[in-house]
């Protein structure tokens, strides 16, 4: 039964991914913590490799659509270890909770910016299925 | 037409590109959230991106990043690589689902989609 769940909720969150582009680990962590028993260290590392197998799945699938900017990808990639490094030493200077809440806030000003282009008229040049 | 197929390779695009890849690692390895929650509206709000090209492009960046995490974390021991592998291939079905459904829904539905991965993250922060 907990297998079965693990492979829905590991469904769930490929779907996820591959919506909006994002690894979905948002939903693999829980997967394997609650129904596989892992700790939470060993989720989110464990979650990490099947980001790097989906993302990639994702990846290859959006290129065949033409919806990839390879040199953009690799540039914001390649500088990611960079960013590591600046949040480990971020997290020792910003108390934990101070920095959650900074996020959650970045995280829905970016949400109401979002909603005020998605509820804009879409500006593409008009499509077969365009109302 | 906001939506940029090729970004112009000047110094100010590539700094600013720069500075997606610092904050999508950052976050990532703050929060244990994945880059794309940065850089999909990084790429949407600041580059001009359209959504499936910011979604395409978000996924291979991620490639990079959570092999680099991976890898640093598998040196620990930290991977279970079976039940990974496992889960991988149920995750996989998805996201070429996903993709695949992606290219039939409206750009603008993606952002507001998007918009509501957000709110839950912020949710999942600010409440303990």
């Amino acid at each position: 039964m907990n297998e079965l769940l693990a492979v829905l909720t590991a469904a769930a969150g490929g779907l996820v991914g591959g919506l909006v582009g994002v690894g979905g680990g948002i939903l693999f962590v829980p997967a394997l913590t609650i129904f596989f028993d892992l700790n939470q260290v060993e989720a989110e590392s464990t979650s990490l490799l099947m980001i790097v197998i989906v993302a990639l799945a994702g990846a290859l699938r959006q290129n065949s659509y033409g919806n990839v900017n390879l040199r953009d990808a690799a540039l914001v990639g390649a500088l990611s270890p960079l960013g590591v490094v600046v949040g480990v030493v971020v997290a020792n200077e910003i108390p934990e909770r101070a920095l959650e809440l900074s996020f959650a806030a970045l995280a829905l000003f970016m949400a109401v910016q979002l909603v005020r282009r998605g509820l804009r008229p879409e500006p593409e040049p008009p499509t077969p299925s365009a109302t | 037409m906001a939506d940029a197929r090729s970004q112009p390779s000047s110094r100010a695009g590539l700094l600013r590109l720069a500075l997606v890849g610092t904050a999508a690692g950052a976050f990532s390895g703050l929060f244990g959230v994945g880059g794309g929650t940065v850089i999909v509206p990084l790429l949407i709000l600041w580059f001009g991106y359209g959504e499936r090209l910011a979604t395409g492009t978000s996924l291979a960046a991620i490639v990079l990043i959570a092999a680099l995490a991976a890898a640093g974390q598998g040196i620990y021991g930290n991977v279970d690589l079976a039940k990974g592998l496992l889960l991988s291939i149920p995750a996989v079905g998805g996201v070429v689902l996903g993709t695949a459904v992606q290219q039939r829904i409206s750009q603008r539905a993606i952002s507001l989609l998007f918009a509501l991965l957000l709110v839950v993250i912020a949710v999942q922060l600010i409440v303990p």
